[in-house]
């Protein structure tokens, strides 16, 4: 089957890899970007899109999302999440290793992969695990792991039994190029904690979670980094100190990248105060000083992704005392319009927010999409920048509905999800 | 703030009781003229006022407790309610059912009332928002958030030994005040209650992030925090304190915190000692403190009856009177 020849005209093209941002049409051929502006010689196009007042940028890449398949089909699979994330805009997914089982052999990576070409609405890249079962006591096989096609290893929420177990798989991974992805927390001091250790969770008696145990993750895995040479990332950093810490080993030349996630850009531990399931998180919201500093250093670049760190729930896995429930957000249907309601609060340039959730996610998994260069796979995301909808139970495509952000207006709503071919399908209720 | 719209009916009664937060001064105050007037009922030759007839009551229990179901189990009977109980192991491996479906089964039986305790923090404010609309509920303890009936009672306590009058009043809450719910609702009862200083005594290690958020002034040195006080408030320690790297040895903590006759010199002559119980004597005072003059430990669990009596018979006002026209 050849793919047809599309033209995408009348819209506003952003691509932040590119600096392109304009009236251009986008020509596709072979799946691939083939011309922007104008046609190729001889280029027929077999579907014509009509983009005129709309934005088509690349297809989105979100750092982190929680597919639950394979081990906890109960909450979303692979399928219903795919599907979700081609109506979102999204046209690849990070699916961290934590499943189970967990992503520490080729064959669990064989599955997914398989699974998300079956369902074929995105594309899935997995991180392997740094650690069989993520049990943090030894190397993973990650050589293998990258062979089946692991684009970074994680040890995702679970702690490393040592700074020497930590070192050594630094240098492991450090040897075949793989990226290591941090979850930056000191277990001990997080221990059994389910929010901010501030004035809310002294009022409300829960147990919380310090800055510190951030920061001091931060600095221990900075040095180790240091030593070792490894390329890390930090995943869903939290705190505004942690960040700095960050910028500052940036600037002296460490490679090291971090993100954020939607949520605690617009929440705060404070939300919590009335025992909210919806506004638990792991790691915690955090304060209102934190959630500045992050807009921050979103805005300057420190933080150069902006992710979903999508985590879809059954119903009764928030029908609990707050502690009791399960910590997490879907996020996939709210990645874009919270993303371009980030634009329209004036914290970042429209182009500069699409680089957040395109380009700049996809070099720190360094794969060749989030961006529209001619010859690139030809991902793209055409969106009504003024189409509002409403979040809710109905207009949500994840399996999971559980969100703080339900019942908000969003803002953009998406007309295409292109993956070189046709258009995907799209969900009718948006 | 917490719970503010749940605890309260429409007509501003009480409809379910779990912290103190929420509360205004108003209800709060009914609250205690109620408990009073309950204590006269003890010294009755018959214990038993008829409010609550052909009521039943469910003590949900996921954390253990003596006094505080007892109390309740009692307050229930003394108002003439059928009281179930019901204890429940969270702690075991084992996994049962939902909470919601311990609920709902319970509700299928037609209950009326449910005397939540849990060692998780807001279980309370969840079971009364999924509770249905004639069904109250208490808190009886939830996590280290509150126990709004401990306060209740403290407060009836301090009021019927110095008088109504808070605004004249220092009180002194000494030891864990960051695991305690006792104090975070004896903090806000204080202050809601216009306490001239609420006061709290540890070391650093045993107090919550941000304490002075919460209303009180802080010390670390027990004689400082003692001096001038009317009311101290004696918090218990839990000895896996020790395991969490919070404290060295209790030796210490009692040089240090513990109270005795000594140190309590440092207050008002007429001071008054108080403890929720149950009392690690010569850990977190005295036994000469404990048994001494000042100490009216046991008139609080006397109140305590009367405290639970008056919540419980508040909250289901509403359900009361439709009975009391036929």
């Amino acid at each position: 089957m050849t793919s047809p020849r599309i033209r995408i005209f009348g819209g506003r093209l952003i691509d932040p890899c590119n600096n392109v941002d304009g009236p251009f049409d986008l020509y596709i051929a072979d799946g691939r970007v083939a011309a922007i502006g104008d046609a190729p010689d001889g280029f027929a196009a077999d579907v014509e899109l009509d983009a005129t007042g709309m934005c088509v940028t690349p297809g989105l890449v979100d750092l982190c999302a929680r597919l639950r398949e394979p081990g906890q089909e109960h909450k979303a699979s692979i399928d219903s999440e795919c599907r979700a994330a081609a109506s979102s805009g999204i046209t690849t997914l990070c699916c961290p290793p934590d499943t189970d089982p967990v992503i520490d052999t080729p064959a669990v990576v064989e599955l997914i992969r398989h699974r998300a070409r079956q369902v074929g609405a995105a594309r899935v890249v997995a991180l392997g695990a740094l650690t069989p079962g993520l049990r943090g006591v030894h190397l993973s096989e990650m050589a293998a792991l990258q062979q089946a096609g692991c684009v970074g290893v994680s040890n995702a929420g679970n702690p490393l039994g040592s700074t020497l177990i930590e070192r050594r798989a630094f240098e492991y991974a450090a040897t075949f190029g793989l990226t290591v992805f941090l979850h930056a927390d000191d277990a001990a001091l997080s221990a059994d904690g389910c929010l901010h250790e501030g004035r809310v969770s002294t009022r409300l008696g829960l147990p919380g979670i310090p800055e510190a145990a951030e920061t001091v993750a931060v600095a221990r895995d900075l040095a180790l980094i240091e030593q070792t040479g490894v390329t890390a990332h930090f995943c869903r950093l939290t705190t505004r100190r942690a960040v700095r810490m960050v910028a500052r080993a940036q600037f002296d030349g460490v490679p090291v990248t971090a993100d954020v996630a939607i949520p605690y850009l617009y929440f705060t531990d404070v939300d919590a105060s009335q025992f909210g399931p919806d506004y638990h998180f792991i790691p915690p919201l955090r304060t209102a000083e934190d959630r500045t500093g992050l807009l921050q250093s979103l805005r300057n670049g420190t933080l150069s992704a902006l992710c979903s760190d999508h985590q879809p729930h059954e119903p009764d896995a928030k029908l609990a005392p707050f502690p009791a429930t399960e910590p997490g957000a879907s996020g996939l249907d709210s990645l874009l319009p919270l993303t371009l309601k980030l634009v329209e609060e004036g914290h970042l340039s429209l182009p500069d927010a699409i680089a957040r959730v395109t380009c700049g996610p996809a070099r720190i998994l360094n794969i060749p999409c989030g961006e529209l260069s001619v010859g690139r796979v030809a991902d793209v995301c055409v969106f009504d920048l003024n189409g509002n909808w409403r979040l809710d139970q109905h207009t949500m495509s994840s399996r999971g509905k559980n969100t703080p952000f339900r019942g908000w207006e969003m803002r953009g709503r998406v007309r295409y999800t292109l993956r070189g071919r046709a258009p995907a399908p799209r969900d009718p209720a948006r | 703030m917490s719970g503010a719209n749940l605890q309260i009916r429409a007509d501003g009664r009480l409809r379910h009781f779990l912290s103190i937060e929420g509360l205004d001064r108003r209800i709060f105050t009914e609250i205690l003229d109620t408990a009073d007037s309950f204590t006269g009922v003890a010294e009755q030759s018959v214990k038993k006022v008829p409010l609550l007839r052909g009521k039943t009551i469910v003590n949900l229990f996921f954390e253990a407790s003596t006094r505080t179901r007892t109390t309740f189990e009692l307050a229930a009977k003394r108002l003439s309610a059928d009281v179930l109980n019901i204890n429940i192991d969270v702690s075991s491996a084992v996994k049962g059912e939902t909470l919601l479906d311990t609920l709902r089964n319970l509700q299928a039986m037609h209950v009326d009332m449910f005397v939540v305790r849990h060692s998780d923090s807001g279980t309370a404010h969840f079971i009364a928002a999924h509770a249905l609309p004639h069904v109250s509920v208490i808190n009886a303890g939830d996590g280290r958030h509150a126990h709004p009936t401990q306060a209740v009672l403290d407060m009836l306590t301090i009021r019927r030994n110095k008088g109504a009058d808070f605004g004249r009043l220092t009180v002194a809450i000494v030891g864990d005040i960051a695991h305690s719910r006792v104090a975070r609702s004896q903090i806000h009862a204080l202050n809601l209650l216009n306490t001239g200083e609420v006061r709290v005594v540890a070391p650093r290690t045993l107090l919550p992030a941000d304490v002075e958020s919460l209303g009180v002034k802080v010390f670390h040195e027990l004689r400082e925090g003692l001096r001038d006080a009317d009311v101290v408030m004696m918090l218990r320690l839990q000895r896996e304190r020790m395991q969490g790297a919070m404290l060295p040895s209790e030796h210490e903590y009692f040089r240090l915190y513990g109270l005795t006759d000594e140190k309590l010199s440092m207050a008002k002559a007429d001071v008054t000692v108080m403890h929720p119980g149950p009392i690690n004597r010569g850990v977190e005072m005295d036994s000469q403190v404990a048994d001494g003059p000042p100490s009216v430990i046991l008139e609080q669990v006397a109140h305590g009856i009367a405290a639970r009596m008056a919540v419980m018979s508040m909250a289901m006002q509403q359900n009361i009177q439709p009975q009391a026209n036929d």
